[in-house]
């Protein structure tokens, strides 16, 4: 059976968020207790989740979760990390024997800083510089696969369901302003840990619910821009359109969205004639970001999250507010789990980001 | 001796044919005559090309076709074909002619090995007659990035781009090669289908500035008819450095046909042969191409996206680069198939690349050289139907161009006889008695219905995909699988075989 990356793999999927706008932290269990309720949604073959405030102590460094094969794979890491960076701490990730969660790779935390001579040289800004150097990990050092590489957040996965994947990465001793999980029901995998959801580049981390159409017409165009899409995923490359528009192009997040979940051209015609023109030209300009097919996705990032659907919303996605808190999910039923009593409930709008972000005063 | 034998055989059943002489009136090949002496209807079988209008007209349907059942000695190497070729030639010297685009079998369609995709449970195919489903097409020039103002806002920075209802243009093909007619049953049909039609190098024809808003006007090594009001006049400039027919070759109107209007919209003077050069003599290197291409602009203020228009040759790849390089806003690659009212038949058959390796070998390298999205593709030469087009772009190209297809809406029946200035249909002939059967007006209806139908089909075949907007199939090789084809094949194609 090929590996996933050596093939396509369509998933469906159960996704879930916790956003806290004052910064106030949530435990890593109550985002478990959330995506367990959607256990029917994934088949036990990918589980993660992502966490933002999570390292308050190193906040500054970029925090790399890294899965290896074998000790080879590490050892050629560790060279190659100790050659581009100050690595300031470095440990294995905590982890508990959870029964139903097998075949573990070996898991290591670094928390880093881009070595400044090195970043000189490279005439890169330190975010390009160190997203450059976590994808020539993940190209050529065979057993080597970073997953996670942002600062103050955290990816957490793996193969099995998601409220077990919680429970061997000790999730409840974790606290932060917002999380977002990810519950996997792919057609066939061979049930690869760096396959399982959210995939993430630098701070921006994605879970995505739905098997997008245009999927090889993305793929194509992102990677004219120096991305190489390895794994083969809707998630895979849904972020890096996103880190391409945003990070690259200057883009915020609804002129973003208006490119991936484009108006169609009837609506568009019905704006007045400013709006219109602005969507028309993001509609001309990236025209090769177009993401149809169903899709709901959560993204994640430092001091905010974006909950988007496809233009034609063939895919759940409920958002809900209680006081300072947004909950996301695929179904009402998961944030109800962990807050019954809800201010205000809605689904968006196909199209229609809502983007939720800290407050100014929030301390995280 | 008539070495050659008749390659058809015309047939009328005695006990059906009413001797209306109607078949005696359509054949302007002169392979049918009537003798008043016998009162009779007498046979020219080697004159018939098949064009099938005697049939297609006679009331009693009494009139069939055959080919020709005399048969040489059996053999793979010497074809009938073959052996006439060589009796033709011996016989006059001359280089052998043909018209429309190659139909030789030995080389592959590729389209025909490649199957569509689409949705089964996983995620849901969309019903275009619930959902909207787009099919608007944008050609034109993109910018590397965006531009912001003072105020934060979005700068349009993007070139003149031309729109299209569906991703179909109809071809160039130049008046001269065929009829005043036909352009106006092309331009009518362009404006009523929100699409273009070309006028190809004869120049355009005063009655046809009305229809500038869906006219591409060309410019080609002739520059034939070629003013500022004619460049003008157009939604967009193509220069054409070569056709898929005959990549290499120029063109030769006769003088014959240079008469009247043909005349004076070409500016050459009546009787003269009009001569296009096989290249422009001010482009003998793509640093040429750019000054041509930056003069259409300066002459047109910048208003119009500039198509450079050149045949799929072995080096298409890299020639594309150029031209994306060149300051032009959409490459248009006609392929091995494309048809043409006069070519070579050596040419025709044996230069150039088939359009499927050719857009899928452009696509590629103008990712690679992270280029695609700054320029437009065009693709023709050989597009037959909508799963053709929807091939097309999926393997790569933004849209497609139909000449032969829309000329058989027209009535043509690909006999290949274009050369001859003897259509039978009105197409391709200035013969005003033949031009007369051609109606402006029924034949926009009959081009109309057919883009239309096309059309219908690509939302089907899209909805059944689960894709609802055409930019999301373009170079979505995904969407294909390959069948019959060896590796090397799948690998410029970049399709994956069936199964995979």
């Amino acid at each position: 059976m090929k590996k996933e990356g050596e093939v396509r793999i369509p998933s469906g999927c159960a996704i879930c968020g916790i956003f806290s706008r004052d910064g106030s932290p949530v435990n890593g269990g109550t985002i478990a207790k959330s995506i367990a309720l959607m256990h029917n949604r994934s088949n036990g073959l990918g589980g993660g989740f992502a966490g933002y405030g999570i390292y308050p102590a190193y906040k500054d460094y970029y925090a790399l979760h890294i899965f290896y094969d074998n000790l080879k794979a590490r050892e050629e890491t560790e060279r190659f990390l100790d050659s581009h960076f100050d690595i300031i701490n470095l440990s294995k990730i905590p982890t508990k024997q959870v029964e139903s969660i097998t075949d573990a790779p070996l898991i290591w935390r670094y928390f880093v800083s881009p070595l400044v001579h090195k970043i000189q040289d490279s005439q890169l800004e330190e975010n390009e510089y160190t997203a450059r150097c976590m994808i020539r990990i993940n190209n050529s050092i065979d057993g080597a696969y970073v997953f996670s590489c942002g600062k103050n957040m955290g990816v957490f996965k793996a193969v099995g369901y998601p409220e077990d994947v919680a429970e061997f990465y000790r999730l409840e001793d974790y606290e932060g302003y917002a999380w977002t999980a990810h519950g996997r029901y792919p057609t066939n995998t061979p049930g690869w840990w760096g396959g399982a959801h959210p995939f993430a580049l630098l701070d921006l981390s994605v879970v995505h619910n739905g098997e997008i159409s245009s999927y090889d017409a993305n793929r194509r165009a992102v990677e004219m821009y120096d991305y190489t899409c390895n794994l083969l995923t809707d998630t895979e490359v849904i972020t890096y359109i996103l880190d391409y528009l945003i990070r690259k192009e200057g883009l915020t997040l609804e002129e973003s969205a208006n490119v991936i979940a484009a108006p169609f051209w009837s609506t568009i015609a019905m704006k007045d004639q400013e709006e219109a023109t602005r969507l028309a030209y993001l509609r001309k300009m990236y025209s090769s970001f177009l993401i149809t097919g169903p899709f709901s996705i959560l993204v994640g990032f430092t001091g905010g999250m974006m909950a988007l659907n496809d233009r034609l919303k063939l895919r759940s996605l409920v958002v809900a507010e209680k006081g300072e808190t947004t909950y996301f999910s695929s179904e009402e039923a998961a944030i109800r789990a962990i807050e019954p009593d809800l201010d205000r409930v809605w689904s968006p709008a196909g199209g229609k980001p809502v983007i939720v972000r800290l407050n100014k005063e929030a301390i995280v | 001796m008539n070495m050659i034998a008749s390659r058809y055989r015309i047939n009328i059943r005695k006990d059906e044919c009413v001797l209306c002489k109607r078949c005696v009136r359509e054949c302007s090949f002169g392979a049918i005559n009537f003798n008043s002496e016998k009162n009779t209807i007498t046979l020219t079988h080697s004159k018939c090309v098949d064009c099938q209008r005697c049939a297609a007209l006679c009331p009693r349907e009494a009139i069939f076709i055959t080919r020709n059942q005399n048969t040489y000695a059996n053999n793979h190497l010497y074809t009938a074909n073959t052996l006439n070729e060589i009796y033709r030639q011996s016989a006059t010297g001359g280089v052998l002619l043909s018209s429309m685009g190659s139909g030789i079998g030995s080389v592959h369609i590729y389209f025909d090995h490649l199957l569509l995709n689409a949705s089964q449970v996983t995620n849901p195919s969309i019903d275009p007659l619930r959902e909207p489903m787009e099919t608007i097409t944008f050609l034109g020039r993109r910018p590397r990035h965006i531009e912001r103002g003072k105020d934060g806002k979005l700068v349009d920075n993007l070139p003149p781009h031309i729109e299209l209802s569906t991703p179909i243009l109809f071809s160039a093909m130049s008046y001269g090669a065929i009829s005043l007619n036909v352009h106006k049953a092309l331009a009518k049909a362009a404006l009523r289908l929100g699409t273009y039609y070309n006028c190809g190098e004869g120049g355009l024809h005063e009655s046809l500035y009305e229809y500038a808003t869906n006219t591409i006007v060309q410019v080609a090594s002739g520059r034939f008819g070629v003013h500022e009001r004619y460049l003008n006049s157009a939604a967009a400039i193509e220069i054409k450095i070569g056709q898929g027919a005959k990549p290499g070759i120029g063109g030769h109107l006769t003088g014959t046909k240079i008469i009247g209007d043909v005349s004076a919209t070409r500016m050459v003077p009546e009787g003269i042969d009009a001569i296009s050069p096989a290249p422009h003599h001010d482009i003998y290197s793509i640093e040429d191409l750019r000054q041509l291409v930056l003069s259409l602009k300066e002459a047109t203020s910048y208003t119009k996206p500039v198509i450079v228009k050149v045949a799929a040759v072995h080096n298409i790849a890299p020639i594309a680069s150029g031209i994306a390089r060149s300051g032009a806003d959409i490459i248009a690659i006609d392929g091995f198939r494309g048809g043409t009212g006069a070519a070579p038949m050596r040419i025709r058959d044996n230069v150039g690349l088939p359009i499927e390796l050719a857009i899928a070998a452009v696509d590629q390298r103008l990712r690679e050289e992270k280029i695609r999205n700054e320029i437009s593709i065009i693709a023709g030469g050989g597009i037959r139907n909508s799963t053709d087009v929807v091939k097309a772009i999926a393997l790569g190209a933004d849209a497609v161009a139909i000449g032969s297809a829309a000329l058989c809406a027209l009535g043509c029946h690909i006999c290949a006889s274009c050369h001859t200035g003897n259509c039978a249909w009105g197409i391709a002939t200035q013969r005003p008695e033949l031009t007369n059967r051609l109606d402006p007006e029924e034949g926009a209806d009959s081009l109309v219905n057919l883009v239309s139908a096309w059309t219908r089909e690509i939302k089907e075949i899209m909805g059944g995909m689960g894709i609802n907007s055409i930019e999301a199939l373009r170079g979505n090789r995904l969407a294909l699988r390959a069948v019959g084809l060896h590796e090397k094949e799948l690998e410029i194609l970049g399709v994956k075989y069936g199964g995979e």
